[in-house]
């Protein structure tokens, strides 16, 4: 073959080349041939990164080496988790799509300062293993995974993980001497200056002090497509419409809708957990009710349960009830009357 | 629905970039005459033509070569003079093994300008349509083997009739051309607007209908002044609709301009409305005015991987190998060669394959632009909702489809699925979804087929 090729002229040669190519190279498939470039699974990952940047900025701002040590904890552990889980089961490795570290942060952000080291460690563990990787990985499982992994703790060292856990004295940081607002609230019924929930310098979970922050990622995240604004939007305004009831059953309190709003992990909740696209309603509708439905929950659980918060609760329950919304919310085919289901 | 000055669309679709521009600026020209045409039996949907030629035989341009006896079918006719060869069987992008009439060019060929001239060119009829009996355009059409040249190719004597069962009262022309890349039909509004006006006149007068729109997306403003312009003294509205995947599908251009639903497995008819391609109705003047059959057609030659992208006024049956050629060959990086738009075309496994009545473009996509399929877990995001235009849940009918689970893709109506390919476009996690959905319903089909 060398040799045929080499005695014929180079040009004819090269010509000939390029014609078989041209039979060889095109490929086919099946249509669309085209996709969207900027959805991926991995691109959706990084905007939820991109978007927590605030959020965590404020923590460490907040928090210093606490907020450091829990973040580092959770995401080695999540990914160590997940690396070991797609091993078990001889799969290939999913840590390219980002939702282990995505995970991670959440969880993380979702912790006490004050919370042990185990307790980081084992919360990852359980919200990787058996919130996401028991169901089959991503896009399988039911329930939030980082809200798995902290209800797992939270039953399970409850001490550090109750209310009264999350304040820690002489340690430097001056918002771990005090309790959290929605605690000093409950407690003794003061109430913390809009101000500093507004900026964050409270006590709370790491990531849920700063209104600031989780609205300016929450607003990103929107923006770029990720979270879809049906499910914050049906949060705030259950929470609006429950917080303007209670105004006017006791117009003397000091505690305004806005208090709601800014304080525990309300807005943290709303933008980035409740949004989790696996374990929330398929469509517009949907979504929406799946809002209302977090809102109402979480507003039961501050006023009436022992919790002094109730994001992580009011958002497991919700998951719970996700494949029923999307039953009763399957969209109208164009042009039928009525759905075929339900 | 205009209240705040809004465009006319419908819910649902996507924004694949437009990528009109490679080819929206090259004016039509026409291809030199071919040495041979190759000219497949089926080019509609429907039933075969029966050819009516011998090997040896001479035809003349234009000359008809195949009969469309059945209900739901065209003739054929040759585009060049020459010689019929012997048939041959040849496999399509669609994946079908047809019968192929093959003419060799033989003899004096039209000259091109002659061609341009009759087929664009001159004066059409715009006024006295009463000289047009309803069932003399309804012939004309018929034996001129018209079909839609948007890409269904159904034959257009059945929808363009005096006799229609149901009561027609609109007539809507699809200007919109929502695929990515082809600007076909674009070109042909800015360069020939004249036919197209003169055969929606006529179109309307075989209908007997008073209300006749033009929709086009507003992507082509050229394309709407230059309709507007020629239509001026007449009573067709040209109306701008809204840029969005898939506006150009029938149900959901009639929806966004009439506000009809149609349901599923019904046809436009079934809401009065009478709905064809601009190309098509610029085919219908040609052969009610001048008599002459559906020979040729405007296609685009276009996409990343062409040297020189263009819109050619072709013969039908040339092969793509020839237009390609044509518009100065393939790029070297050129890796897909599509026969429609990159959204629902079909691609060429061989590129001597011709082209037919349906094909409305040839795109030729490199490898950044053929979409990867490295399937990741569904999200369950519910992109693929928010974009369906038949507000189906895809996600939910793939893995029904997937595992086989009949019933609930059933459910979950996926019959209404016209594989436009908008949730596969957006999804994150590049499930193909067109695919399993397609799978799910030839499943479907082959259950029906067993319980009749």
């Amino acid at each position: 073959m060398e040799k045929e090729k080499k005695s014929e002229p180079v040009s004819k040669s090269v010509l000939k080349s390029a014609k078989e190519e041209e039979t060889t190279r095109i490929n086919v498939g099946p249509s669309p041939h085209f996709g969207h470039i900027h959805s991926t699974t991995r691109l959706m990952m990084t905007d939820v990164l991109i978007a927590l940047v605030p959020v965590i900025l404020v923590s460490l701002y907040v928090f210093q080496w606490f907020a450091v040590k829990q973040l580092m904890i959770c995401i080695l552990t999540c990914i160590g988790t997940e690396a070991a889980c797609t091993r078990m089961r001889n799969r290939q490795s999913t840590l390219y799509d980002g939702s282990a570290v995505v995970t991670a942060l959440i969880l993380g952000l979702s912790l006490p300062a004050t919370a042990p080291w185990y307790v980081a460690m084992i919360g990852s563990v359980v919200a990787i293993g058996i919130g996401k990787m028991v169901f089959g990985g991503l896009g399988m499982n039911l329930f939030n995974p980082a809200m798995v992994g902290r209800a797992f703790v939270m039953i399970a060292f409850a001490g550090v993980m109750s209310a009264s856990g999350y304040e820690l004295a002489s340690t430097g940081v001056d918002a771990l001497s005090q309790a959290t607002p929605l605690n000093i609230f409950k407690q003794t019924g003061a109430i913390t200056p809009i101000y500093d929930m507004f900026w964050g310098v409270t006590n709370g979970s790491i990531g849920e002090t700063s209104a600031f922050a989780c609205l300016l990622g929450g607003f990103y995240l929107v923006w770029r497509g990720v979270a879809a604004w049906e499910i914050p939007l049906g949060v705030i305004i259950a929470v609006i419409f429950w917080g303007t009831i209670g105004t006017i059953i006791n117009p003397e309190s000091q505690w305004t809708v806005l208090h709601h709003l800014f304080s525990g992990s309300l807005l943290f909740g709303a933008f980035f957990i409740a949004t989790d696209p696996v374990t929330s309603p398929l469509s517009a509708k949907g979504r929406f009710q799946f809002g209302i439905g977090v809102g109402i929950i979480l507003m039961l659980l501050r006023s009436f349960s022992g919790y002094p918060e109730g994001m992580m609760f009011a958002v497991l329950l919700m998951n719970a009830l996700s494949p029923l919304i999307n039953r009763w919310t399957i969209p109208k085919p164009f042009g039928v009357k009525t759905s075929r289901i339900l | 629905m205009n209240l705040f000055g809004r465009k006319k669309s419908f819910r649902g679709g996507v924004h694949p970039p437009g990528k009109k521009e490679f080819s929206r600026a090259a004016p039509i020209e026409i291809l030199p005459p071919p040495d041979k045409v190759m000219l497949a039996t089926l080019q509609n949907v429907g039933q075969p033509c029966q050819p009516i030629v011998k090997p040896r035989q001479r035809v003349v341009y234009g000359e008809k070569i195949g009969e469309g006896k059945a209900f739901v079918s065209a003739s054929l006719h040759t585009p060049i003079a020459g010689v019929v060869q012997r048939m041959k069987t040849m496999t399509f992008p669609n994946g079908r093994h047809l019968p192929v009439m093959i003419v060799k060019a033989e003899g004096k060929q039209v000259d091109g300008e002659e061609l341009v001239s009759e087929i664009l060119g001159g004066e059409w009829p715009k006024d006295c349509m009463r000289l047009y009996e309803p069932m003399y355009i309804h012939d004309a059409i018929s034996d001129a083997g018209i079909v839609g040249l948007g890409g269904a190719a159904f034959p257009t004597h059945i929808k363009i009739t005096h006799e229609s069962k149901q009561p027609i009262n609109t007539l809507i022309i699809n200007g919109c051309e929502c695929e990515p890349y082809l600007t076909s039909d674009d070109r042909l509004m800015m360069d020939a607007p004249g036919p197209i006006i003169s055969g929606t006149l006529l179109a309307a007068r075989a209908l007997g209908v008073k209300k006749m729109i033009i929709g086009v997306e507003d992507n082509k403003p050229r394309a709407i002044k230059a309709l507007r312009k020629e239509a001026a003294d007449t009573e067709i509205r040209i109306i701008a609709l809204k840029t969005k995947y898939p506006q150009g599908s029938e149900k959901q251009l009639i929806g966004a301009l009439t506000g009809k639903e149609i349901l599923p497995g019904k046809l436009p008819g079934d809401v009065g409305v009478a709905i064809n391609n601009v190309g098509t109705i610029a085919a219908v003047a040609r052969a009610v005015a001048r008599g002459k059959p559906l020979t040729h057609r405007v296609i685009s030659v276009t996409g990343e991987g062409i040297v020189q992208p263009k819109n050619i006024l072709t013969p039908i049956g040339v092969s793509v190998k020839t237009l390609i050629d044509f518009c100065g060959g393939l790029k070297p990086d050129a890796a897909r060669v599509i026969a429609g738009g990159p959204m629902m075309g079909f691609a060429f496994t061989d590129l001597n394959t011709p082209v037919t009545k349906g094909t409305s473009g040839i795109t030729v996509l490199t490898e950044n632009e053929v979409r990867k399929e490295q399937e990741t877990g569904c999200l369950r995001c519910g992109r693929c909702v928010d974009a369906c235009p038949m507000h189906l849940v895809p996600t939910k009918l793939a893995l029904a489809s997937r595992y086989k689970a009949l019933q609930v893709a059933e459910d979950y109506n996926i019959r209404a699925c016209f594989e436009c390919g908008s949730c596969a476009f957006i999804c994150p996690a590049q499930i193909p979804l067109v695919q399993l959905i397609r799978s799910g319903k030839m499943y479907l089909a082959a259950k029906d087929r067993k319980a009749a």
